[in-house]
Order: C-alpha cells, then sequence, then structure tokens
C-alpha cells in the first residue's frame, strides 16, 4: 500500500509533479479523501481495508468469488469528476484509476444506503442475541449495535420459521435468522464442491434449504459443511455439537494445530473452565487458508471421553491404579530385565507431535539400545524407509512442495493417495486450484472417486498392486508437474520406487502424503527402524558419529526390525518387551497377531490415554497428555514446522516425551525431553548438525517390479467364467470412519459417508448385481455384506471391488483375511446369506 | 384486441419511397404506421405460406448476400434502439462483441414478456413469428453467431406452440440449419420456455435460467456481450427489436429513420389497456402521444375522464392528464420524468383508486423479487404489508413516511432494477396523489378493500 503525503482535494491535485507514480498494473484512487494506490482488479473494499477503512458487509468473503447480494456495503463512486448515479456495492467494484470513492465516513448518500439496508435486514430478524450462539461475535450484532436504529419501524408480522432444520446431524439451520448472504451455499458450490444447501424459494419467501439436483434427492454428503458455520455472519447455522452451550464471551481462545491429518491445519481451540467448547478454523494464508474440515472441527471430545487419570501397574495379574513414582520404577525396572534379556521393541505410532517422537527415538536407541522402533500402525514396507531416507531430506531443500505450488502448478499426479478422504486440505487446495489456474489432476487409482469428480479429474486406470505399471499411462510430465504420492504406496510393491524414479527423470516435484497428523515428524525424528534423525541411515556410521557426538551415548548399529517384525519377534520369543505409544492394534495389518505379541512379551509398557486392548495386555500403563493439553509441534507434509502451546493449561497430563525421560532416569539414562521446547530444540540441532542436503532420490527401474504372483494368479483366474472370477480388492480408510480420535462424536458420526461397495458396471453386470442391492465380498478369513454402489466402465476396472477401509470399527483386511490387491470373491448377498455374519 | 389495418404487402421500396413524416399534433388520432403488425390481419397470418406472400424470408436473402459487418453498420445508421424498455442503441451493442475467435457466440432473444400491462411481444408471436425468425437469422449472420435461444415466458403457452412451429416449418423449409440457402451460413434456432418467472426478463437472470440454473441476476461486469450464455460473447435482444431488423435489411436505414424522431427513429408498437373504448396494439411512429393513441382508440371507455397512466408499464413512474401531450419516445418521456419503457400504455380513469392500483403492483413485485438482493427481497414484502393495512383501514399517520423512505432505500440500492420498478409506483403516487394515502389512513375515504379479502394472501 502507498499513501500519499497529502489528501488529495479533486482533480487539480492530479497534474501536480511531485506525485509518486503509480506502478506497472496499478491505479491510483482516492478513497475518503486518502489517496491510495491499489492493483487493478482490487476491489473497492479490499482497497479500503487496507487503509483501515471498515465498509460493513455480510455477503463479501474473501475467498469466496464477490456476489454483491447484501447491499450493505455501498458507497458513492465519481468516476473522470462525474458521480455514478447509484451507490455502487464496494464488494463488487473494482479500482479505477482517478476514481473518488466515499464511504459512510464522507458520504450521507452511502450512510444512509447503509441504515436503510441494515433495516432491512433486520425487518424479518428475530434479534434473539440473548439466546443465540452468535450473539457477542456477531457481525449483524455489532452493526446494529454501531449504526443501527434504537426501534423497528415494523408494525407487521415477522417471518416464521420451522426451528431448527438440520442440515446433517451436525449442522441445524435457524432460517428466521438468516440474512441470505449467500456466504454458505457459495462456500459449498465453489470450496468444497459439495451443494448440500441451496437457496430455494424466492423473494421474501427465499431461503436457504437442502439441494437436490436434476436427478432427484442428493443426500447430505460433506466433510466441509462446519466451515458454513464459522463464515456465517449471522447465528442462523449452528452445530448440535455447541450449540445452546456457551457464549463467546466466556471462552479463552488458544491458537492450536490440527492433530487428525497430515495437513498441519491452523486451529483455534475455544475453552472454558478446562474444557475445550468448539474448534474453528484459524487464518493460516500459507496452508488451511480459512478451511478446516469437520473432522478437524468436531472430533475433540475423545479429549474428555474415557480419560485414563492414574498410571496403573499389574501386580497379581490385575491392572491396579499406582502412584507415578511406582509405576515409573516399575516400567523402568521391567523395561531393563527385557532389554537385558532378549531385548525390547517400541512401537511408537503415527500420531506423535516431533518432539515426542524423537523422545521415542532416542529412548529406544539411549535407554532400550537398540533401533527396534516403527512410528507406522499401518501396511508399511522396508521400501518405504528407504524412500524416505532419499525422500525426508528435500523436505528442508528448494523442491519441497508447498500449498501454494499446488495451486500454481499446471499438473498434479495422485498416486495412492485420494486426498479428499486423507488429507482433506490438500484438496480444498488442489480443488482451488483447478477452479482457479485450471490445474489438470491425473490420479492413478482404480477408480474414479467423488472426490476426484470434484476435482475434474482424470482417472489413469490401475490394478491395486500394479499402479508402478499404470504410470506409463501418465502424460508426459515436466519439472512444473508435482507428483503426491500418499502412505498407501507402500502396500505395492516397487511403486515408491517407481514413483521417485518418475520424478527424478522428468525433473517433477515429488510430495509424500501421509494419513496420520505425526508421521512426517515421526519419519524426521528418527522413530524408525533405519532411520536416524535427520533422515540419515542407521546403516552410515559417520551418521551415527554425529549423532553419539550430540547424544553422549552410543547408537546401535544394527538396523532394526520394522512394526511387523517386532511383532513376529515378540510372537516368537526373539524380544522380550515391548514399549507401545497409542498405538490401535485394529490399525496395523495383523491385529490379531499383535494382540498374541503383546500376551507373548514378558514386559509391555502402554503410554495412553484410555483404556484399550493394549493396556488391558501391559504390565505398566502410564497415561499421557491428548495433543490440546501438551505443548509441541507437528511436521505437516510439506515439511512445515507447526509448534503449537497446550490449549489446556495446567491439566497436569504429561506428553510421551516427559514420561519416557522419567523411566530414562531411573534407567541411569538422561534423554533430555522433559519438556517439549527442550525436546525440539535438540531435534532441531541434531537435525541441522546431521541432516545431508537434499539428494536425489533413490534411481531403479520400475519395469518388472509388478506383483508377479498375483498378477498370474490373476490370469489364471481370468480363464474361469465371469461370474466365477474373483475380484482385486481395492479399499481404502474414509475421513470419518469411526477411528479412535472420533470417539465422543455421535453427530459428526452421522456425516460420515455411507458405507457401499464399489463395482464398476460390467463386474456388477455379470453377476447380476444391481445398484443398491445387498453384496457379499469374501475372502479367506471372512466376508462383508453392503449395498452396491455402481460406476461406469470407464470409471471403474471392471476386475475390481472396492470396500471402504474400515467398516464398524473393523478393519475391511482383517476382515475379509485379503489384503488390498489380493483376490475376493463378490456376489450378491442373497446367494450367500451369513447368519450372525458381519451384516 | 384490435389490429390496426395496415398495408399489407407493401415492399420495401414503397416503404422507402414514403415522405418523412413527422408526428402527429394536437387530439389528431395517430397516424399508424403499421410495420411489424402489417401482416396480423391477414388470414392465416402465422403460416410461412402467408408470410411469403407476403415479402417474406426476402430481407434474409439480401442480407447474406453482403458483409456481415454491413449489417451492423445498416442497424446503426437506423438508429433503432432496444424495445424491451432500456432503449439502448441495437447496433452499438452488437458491435461490443469482441472480435471472432473461432468459438461460439449466441444470440439469445428475450421474449420473456412479463412487465404488468405489456402485451406487445405475445401478440405478436401468435401473429407474426416468422418475421421473429427471420430477424433472427439475419442477426445471428450479423454477428457471427450460428445459435439463437428464444427464451419464450412459460405461461404463454400458445406463442410456444405457434413459434416452435413456426421454427419447424422454416427448417423444413432449409431457412433454419446448415448451409442456409447455400450461402454457407449456419444457424440453429430453439425455442425455450422459461418457468413464469418476471425477474428472467432480466437478461443475465434469463442466461442463467437458460443454463439451467435458479433465475436470479448475474454480476456485472462481464456483460453478455463478453460473457454471457455459458461465458460465451452474446447479444440478448427483446423480440421487437429483433423483429425489426428484417425491414431495416429491405427498406434501408433512411426509411427506416423516416418515422419516429431523431433520436427514437422507427415504429413502436404502442399497447393501449385499461379503461380505453378499444385497447390493443397501435403501432405508430415513435414519438406519438397518448392523446392521439387514445384518439385511434376511440377515447376513454364510457367517457369516464382520465386519471393516470403509466408510459411503458408499472415500472415507469405513472402520468396524469398533464402528460397527455408528452410524445412517447425515450428521450422526452424521460424529460417528462419516466420512462418509455416497453410503451405498456396502462389508462385508469378516475374511478380508480391510486393507492389500490399501488397495493396490487406492489403485490406483483414482492411475488416475483427474486429474493437474491436485501433492498429488494425484504423492501418489497415490508412495502406491501404497509399497503394492505393502507387500502384496508388500517394505516397509521407513520406509515406515509415509512413507504417514501423505505422506497428511497430500494431504489437504487438493489442488485437489479427490478428492485427500483418496485419502488417507481410509490414514489410517483405520492408525487401527485399522497392526499389518497392520507385520506385512507386518517378515516376521511373509505377502506378500498376489506381487511378480510387479504386473509390468506400472500
Amino acid at each position: 500500500m502507498t499513501l500519499a503525503n497529502k489528501p488529495a482535494s479533486g482533480p487539480d491535485n492530479a497534474a501536480e509533479p511531485e506525485q509518486p507514480p503509480v506502478p506497472e498494473g496499478h491505479v491510483r484512487l482516492t478513497i475518503d479523501g486518502i489517496e491510495v494506490i491499489a492493483p487493478k482488479g482490487e476491489l473497492v473494499i479490499r482497497a479500503a481495508e487496507r487503509l483501515g477503512i471498515a465498509i460493513p458487509r455480510f455477503c463479501d468473503h474473501p475467498l469466496l468469488e464477490p456476489v454483491g447480494a447484501c447491499r450493505q456495503c455501498l458507497v458513492e463512486v465519481e468516476m473522470g469528476g462525474k458521480p455514478m448515479p447509484k451507490p455502487q456495492a464496494s464488494c463488487t467494484q473494482t479500482v479505477a484509476d482517478g476514481m473518488v470513492v466515499k464511504t459512510q465516513l464522507t458520504s450521507p448518500v452511502a450512510e444512509k444506503a447503509q441504515r436503510g439496508n441494515l433495516e432491512f435486514l433486520l425487518l424479518n430478524h428475530p434479534l434473539d442475541c440473548p439466546v443465540c450462539d452468535k450473539g457477542g461475535e456477531c457481525p449483524l450484532q455489532n452493526q446494529t449495535m454501531a449504526d443501527g436504529s434504537a426501534s423497528s419501524r415494523l408494525i407487521d408480522e415477522k417471518r416464521l420459521f420451522e426451528k431448527p432444520i438440520a442440515i446433517s446431524t451436525e449442522i441445524l439451520l435457524d432460517r428466521e435468522r438468516c440474512v441470505l448472504c449467500q456466504r454458505c451455499t457459495r462456500f459449498s458450490d465453489q470450496i468444497a464442491g459439495d451443494k448440500f444447501i441451496d437457496l430455494l424459494e424466492r423473494g421474501s419467501g427465499q431461503q436457504i434449504g437442502i439441494g437436490v439436483d436434476a436427478a432427484g434427492e442428493v443426500p447430505f454428503q460433506s466433510y466441509f459443511s462446519g466451515n458454513t458455520i464459522q463464515i456465517c455472519p449471522v447465528g442462523a447455522l449452528t452445530s448440535a455439537d455447541y450449540r445452546f452451550r456457551a457464549r463467546p464471551f466466556d471462552l479463552v481462545s488458544s491458537r492450536s494445530v490440527c492433530e487428525h491429518c497430515a495437513g498441519g491445519d491452523a486451529v483455534r481451540t475455544d475453552h472454558r473452565r478446562g474444557e475445550i467448547m468448539r474448534r474453528l478454523a484459524w487464518n493460516d494464508p500459507e496452508v488451511n487458508e480459512e478451511w478446516i474440515s469437520d473432522k478437524c472441527r468436531f472430533a475433540f471430545t475423545y479429549v474428555t471421553t474415557d480419560r485414563l487419570t492414574t498410571p496403573l501397574v499389574r501386580r497379581d495379574g490385575v491392572l491396579a491404579p499406582a502412584s507415578w513414582t511406582d509405576a515409573v520404577t516399575a516400567a523402568a525396572a521391567g523395561l531393563e530385565k527385557a532389554r537385558d534379556a532378549r531385548g525390547v521393541g517400541v512401537l511408537a505410532g503415527g500420531r506423535l507431535t516431533a518432539s515426542d517422537a524423537y523422545a521415542y527415538a532416542k529412548f529406544a536407541r539411549v535407554a532400550l539400545r537398540s533401533n527396534d522402533i516403527d512410528f507406522r500402525a499401518r501396511y508399511g514396507s522396508d521400501e518405504e524407509l528407504a524412500f524416505l531416507a532419499g525422500y525426508l531430506p528435500t523436505l528442508t531443500g528448494p523442491n519441497a512442495v508447498r500449498y501454494a505450488d499446488l495451486e500454481s502448478a499446471p499438473t498434479v499426479v495422485l498416486v495412492a493417495f485420494e486426498p479428499e478422504e486423507e488429507s482433506p486440505t490438500v484438496f480444498l487446495r488442489l480443488r482451488k486450484a483447478v477452479r482457479k489456474n485450471g490445474t489438470a489432476v491425473h490420479a492413478v487409482a482404480p477408480l474414479r472417486s467423488r472426490g476426484l469428480g470434484k476435482l475434474s479429474g482424470t482417472l489413469v486406470k490401475a490394478l491395486p498392486g500394479d499402479e508402478a505399471g499404470a504410470l506409463d499411462q501418465l502424460p508426459e510430465l515436466d519439472e512444473t508437474a508435482i507428483v503426491l504420492v500418499g502412505e498407501r504406496a507402500a502396500q505395492s510393491p516397487g511403486l515408491l520406487t517407481a514413483v521417485a524414479e518418475l520424478a527424478r527423470r522428468r525433473g517433477a516435484r515429488l510430495a509424500w502424503i501421509p494419513r496420520r497428523a505425526g508421521e512426517v515428524g515421526s519419519a524426521l525424528a528418527g522413530a524408525a527402524p533405519t532411520l536416524l534423525p535427520g533422515g540419515r541411515l542407521v546403516a552410515d556410521p559417520a551418521a551415527r558419529e554425529e549423532l553419539e557426538k550430540h547424544w553422549g551415548a552410543p547408537v546401535p548399529d544394527r538396523p532394526g526390525r520394522n512394526g511387523e517384525q517386532i511383532i513376529d519377534a515378540l510372537v516368537g520369543g526373539e524380544l522380550s518387551g515391548v514399549v507401545v505409544g497409542g498405538v490401535d492394534p485394529g490399525d496395523l495389518p495383523d491385529p490379531a497377531k499383535a494382540l498374541a505379541a503383546l500376551e507373548a512379551a514378558d514386559f509391555v509398557v502402554s503410554l495412553e490415554q484410555r483404556l484399550t486392548a493394549v493396556t488391558d495386555r501391559a504390565d505398566v500403563v502410564l497415561p499421557i497428555a491428548a495433543v490440546p493439553e501438551k505443548s509441541g509441534a507437528f511436521v505437516d507434509w510439506e515439511g512445515r514446522v507447526r509448534p503449537f502451546d497446550a490449549a489446556l493449561g495446567k491439566t497436569g497430563a504429561m506428553e510421551d516425551g516427559r514420561v519416557l525421560d522419567t523411566i530414562g532416569v531411573e534407567m541411569d539414562v538422561d534423554l533430555y525431553t522433559q519438556s517439549a521446547l527442550a525436546a525440539q530444540t535438540e531435534l532441531e540441532r541434531v537435525w541441522r548438525a546431521i541432516a545431508r542436503p537434499a539428494q536425489a532420490l533413490p534411481a531403479g527401474r520400475h519395469e518388472g517390479v509388478l506383483a508377479k504372483g498375483a498378477e498370474a494368479v490373476r490370469q489364471l483366474l481370468d480363464k474361469l467364467p465371469g461370474r466365477h472370477r474373483g475380484l482385486t480388492l481395492a479399499s481404502w480408510r474414509m475421513l470419518l470412519d469411526g477411528g479412535t480420535l472420533l470417539i465422543g462424536e455421535p453427530h459428526l458420526a452421522g456425516t460420515a459417508k455411507p458405507d457401499v461397495v464399489l463395482l464398476a458396471a460390467g463386474a456388477a453386470a455379470e453377476r447380476g448385481i444391481e445398484a443398491g442391492q445387498q453384496v457379499s465380498v469374501t475372502g479367506p478369513a471372512g466376508s462383508l455384506t453392503l449395498p452396491a454402489q455402481i460406476l461406469p466402465d470407464t470409471e471403474m476396472l471392471t476386475d475390481v471391488v472396492w470396500l471402504p477401509g474400515r467398516v464398524d470399527g473393523v478393519s475391511t483386511s482383517v476382515r475379509l483375511g485379503a489384503t488390498v490387491g489380493a483376490q475376493v470373491h463378490v456376489e450378491p448377498a442373497a446367494q450367500q446369506a451369513q447368519p450372525g455374519g458381519p451384516r | 384486441m384490435s389490429t390496426p389495418a395496415g398495408q399489407a404487402g407493401a415492399s420495401g421500396e414503397d416503404r422507402a419511397a414514403q415522405q418523412p413524416r413527422p408526428p402527429s399534433t394536437g387530439d389528431q388520432p395517430a397516424v399508424l404506421s403499421p410495420v411489424l403488425t402489417r401482416r396480423w390481419s391477414a388470414p392465416r397470418s402465422w403460416d410461412i405460406d402467408t408470410y411469403r406472400r407476403l415479402d417474406g424470408y426476402t430481407a434474409l436473402p439480401k442480407a447474406l448476400a453482403v458483409d456481415p459487418a454491413q449489417i451492423t453498420e445498416l442497424v446503426k445508421a437506423s438508429g433503432l434502439r432496444g424495445r424491451g424498455g432500456a432503449g439502448f442503441p441495437t447496433g452499438m451493442k452488437w458491435s461490443f462483441l469482441p472480435p471472432p475467435d473461432g468459438k461460439p457466440r449466441y444470440l439469445v432473444v428475450n421474449a420473456d414478456e412479463g412487465e404488468p400491462g405489456t402485451c406487445k411481444d405475445i401478440p405478436f408471436m401468435m401473429a407474426d413469428p416468422h418475421l421473429l425468425i427471420e430477424g433472427c437469422l439475419i442477426t445471428c449472420y450479423a454477428i457471427g453467431s450460428s445459435f439463437c435461444a428464444i427464451y419464450v415466458r412459460g405461461e404463454a403457452v400458445q406463442a410456444i406452440r405457434r413459434l416452435t412451429n413456426a421454427v419447424e416449418q422454416a427448417r423444413a423449409a432449409g431457412l433454419i440449419g446448415k448451409n442456409i440457402q447455400g450461402s454457407g451460413f449456419d444457424c440453429d434456432i430453439v425455442v425455450h420456455a422459461g418457468a413464469g418467472a418476471y425477474i428472467c426478463g432480466e437478461e443475465t437472470a434469463l442466461l442463467d435460467s437458460l443454463e439451467g440454473l435458479r433465475g436470479q441476476p448475474r454480476l456485472k461486469p462481464p456483460f453478455p456481450a463478453v460473457a454471457g450464455l455459458y461465458a460465451r460473447p452474446t447479444v440478448v435482444n427483446n423480440v421487437e427489436t429483433i423483429a425489426s431488423v428484417p425491414d431495416i435489411v429491405s427498406g434501408g436505414s433512411d426509411w427506416f429513420r423516416s418515422m419516429g424522431t431523431e433520436k427514437s427513429p422507427g415504429p413502436k408498437i404502442y399497447s393501449l389497456s385499461g379503461h380505453v373504448e378499444r385497447p390493443g396494439q397501435y403501432e405508430a411512429p415513435m414519438g406519438t402521444t397518448l392523446r392521439q393513441l387514445l384518439a385511434a382508440a376511440g377515447g376513454m371507455k364510457d367517457g369516464i375522464p382520465l386519471k393516470f397512466f403509466t408510459p411503458g408499464g408499472s415500472s415507469t413512474p405513472i402520468f396524469t392528464p398533464e402528460h397527455l401531450d408528452v410524445p412517447l419516445d425515450f428521450d422526452n418521456v424521460a424529460a417528462a420524468g419516466s420512462m418509455l419503457g416497453t410503451t405498456a400504455l396502462m389508462i385508469f380513469n378516475e374511478t380508480v383508486s391510486v393507492p389500490w392500483a399501488v397495493w396490487k403492483w406492489l403485490e406483483f413485485y414482492k411475488h416475483e423479487s427474486c429474493g437474491k438482493c436485501t433492498p429488494c427481497r425484504e423492501g418489497t414484502g415490508w412495502l406491501t404489508q404497509i399497503l394492505r393495512r393502507v387500502v384496508s383501514g388500517a394505516g397509521v399517520p407513520a406509515d406515509l413516511d415509512v413507504l417514501a423512505d423505505a422506497a428511497e432505500n430500494i431504489q437504487g440500492r438493489s442488485f437489479c432494477a427490478l428492485g427500483d420498478a418496485a419502488a417507481t409506483p410509490i414514489l410517483s403516487s405520492f408525487k401527485y396523489f399522497r392526499s389518497e394515502f392520507e385520506d385512507l389512513i386518517s378515516g376521511r375515504a373509505a377502506p378500498v378493500i376489506d381487511a378480510r379479502e387479504l386473509v390468506g394472501a400472500h
């Protein structure tokens, strides 16, 4: 912004030579007598904002396209010395050279227009501010208090509506409060791409209602609906969760970072007397802008649901409450014994802050003297670790992909990655890129998902497990392209190598986007069997030597066991003990084996928030802090460090790092992770010291890395008559599918997508399956019956069946005994009714 | 409806030979100038054979023989101004289209005639649909379009049928389709029925409706000439405007300018309704006065004197008998404080209560407000609520100031002109007849309606 030294008083000034020149692409205008230079195309309301002149508005929102509907922001405009005949809406009027704008501050016409408009808005508004959730933070209330009339001139009846209507189980709409600014409908259309609400009726009967498309009813389906509550300028939209529970002026707001996905969303946590009342999106233009997913917004009740408050120690086979001193002593003694017997593994889980993950990584090496640690509570491969060793250094280099890069990239390729389900903030930014800049999105996937449809994306069909082979069908990429690969790539042998090779060959930039918030930070902190903090390999003597200097303790040189191997070793008696940090066995590839491993272990330490299947089998249970109760930092998928302070202070809950530090002291080991700040500082110091600059990703040819065995089986099966042929299982987790952090939130759970079996039309026809019909999908271990949804053959491979990754809290691959890429049997449910079977 | 006798069959050359004729003066009956209406009294005037027999489709080959730019120049030279109400110069509107880029551009004909009192386009499409089609074809050729949509008001079912049949006839005759008359020019015409919303007569709301969206006005700019139908350059013109084009091509711009005034040339269909002896369509040169038109229409019905009239539909400020001699063209009407609008002359005699008429009009605007912007949506509802009380005898003294102030807060503040139009009856009636409202409120005048009539009103 450039301000001229003296106010302009008329066209005479324009000719004076001492005026600063107007930069290319800019114009000079006057607002309320103040000269301002503004970029061409800027809206008058924005230019005024930069001068500190607040023009009242309701429909205007910087991230939504202008609509000019509410008419609250009218100003007087002169062009070329001639006043425009009518006041103009400053939210739609763009700046022009020589324009003279007079806002309500200097123009009686604008002032009267705004007062008149406010009167119109209030005519039918119930003025129920004392009981309205928005009261105290309501733009309509604020403007009425500032500029409104003290009494209404309306002596007739106000418009009445039934209140409220449920737009979903979570979102409620009180239509009589609505000022019809269309922010919510524009959000649903422009940002989310889910037409879940729309304008109905017209004139004074106009109202917001539930949208239907030409085909009929569209059931509510959106992961982003909560944003409409936040941008509603009145109290028309509320959540079932927060409605009538608090007043904004009683809340304390803390800046937080979302713990639900790797997006790093900035969040405002509003709490009252130590209890979280609601969460809102914090404005962070570089990351999540002003949007967050509903999971991020509403899934916080886990913090107060069934929490463990005291340590538990197993005595005589029974877990009993114990003091921290007793529990820590017992844990240290048990771990020392187990370490000195056959060793102890660490399952760290993917939701740790970077400092906590660093504490686990250091604890494993220094206290347990082992590299047996894995942060991946999911399918993970050694290929993935090799990939990460090459990839992690790029996160701090010039090739790191950022949100802004997604927005400007001409081409984005998605491999084994479903952004709407697995990283919703990335999805929103991609959608913005597509809408604003025409970014072409290509997805290597077995089917065209609804999310890909909203990105106007192109499907490159790939059989699960064979994605590497399909990369050749992508259009020619160049260095402007960005490849986003998801954590599911680890399930497809050779895929990560092939993707890295593709990116290297084409010069395209690459980003790895896991689902969980802690995974990038955990990988960087070295909570992995082959990786040290800084992404250096355990096998690298120089790296170990460097790290030993910092730690003042030896670093074991033998690469450790990965998660699966730790479990195998426990079952096989090759490991004596295990430390489990917030891992849900149901998330692991083989939950039954994981539980068997815990039972087989001589000594189990569980760091948990509540009683679980792990604590049931633990010898010592140590309660730890939930994310809102601790400080720390997540590292988002971009590699951006997202620090946060405890929203809820003084709960007494301790973060994992501090608990591990305390155990370490009892084991005569100093971790220096007694606070998140200490741990984070040390991690960063170690990182700077030992990390190598970005290097080339591991090279390798991807030809011939297809799962050859699976391919041979499929060819054999292909010779069978169609309906007896198996289909290849494709599956991924949905954003809302009953995970641990969703507990205690029934309203949010109600907005989950319905569980369905997805089939291509060809595959369905062969088996006599019609849309909506119950279909059984059977694998070696069992079957799952769900209604069928049928996609055209052009949008899905005909030899694939897709199921949600988790149904009724049970992993689909566990239930079927079939991993993604395996053959399963699909038939109408009637032929194979399983009494007592799952659904 | 009476149709004035036209000089059926008069060729363009004959007409061009006519001497320029100033508008008639005094209380002499208007001299009618049937151009658009000249075939209306012919038997089966809507049939393609009749149309051809009476010179139809003779302008099209002339147009196709010249460069498209020449037609735009000709229309510019003729001074033709848009007949939909705003009076924007038609040729200039066409020339706003960006240069051709090989991608589609469109002509959209606004036949969503919904302005209260206006009844020219629908009778026109009933009587002479082929003249509109010929106009569409020539205009498409002039602007480089090969697709024309005619958006007809949904309630005008008969007009839609007749127009659709005429399009089919023209298609069968090779006048619509590929390579029309061997000229290499392709053009398709689609007749689209609206769903009964006044707002869809606003050109951008019409375009949204045509695209299958909710009919609400769009933000301008971009104007339709740059991004109209499906975001492509689009010309939107009224039926009467497009139907004027073939005769301009046949007769030339000088002939066209021989009628009407310097700044508002050509003939105009004046729609007389209300308390006149012979209501109907009277095509006369622009600038004809109501006094002349009344004389042509047999005068006021039953001789009861005129009290007020609208020059161009209910959206234009009302006139009183003192305006009987205002020449009804764009500029003279504007100078007298109103708008020519659609030349829908609604004529009210002394038996009519002004508050009652204003109330009825406001009920219309309230019903038709699209709801997009605050002043129109809330304002029309509020004004209607107050007027209902006033006409049923339950008004309070503050009502008059509230009516005037609220109307001022709507006028010029709404998103599109519908809000302005809704405020107009209030503000213009207050100018001449405020005392009638005062009398109703004070009880000096009896309520115009029984409050019970309002039960269930919406």
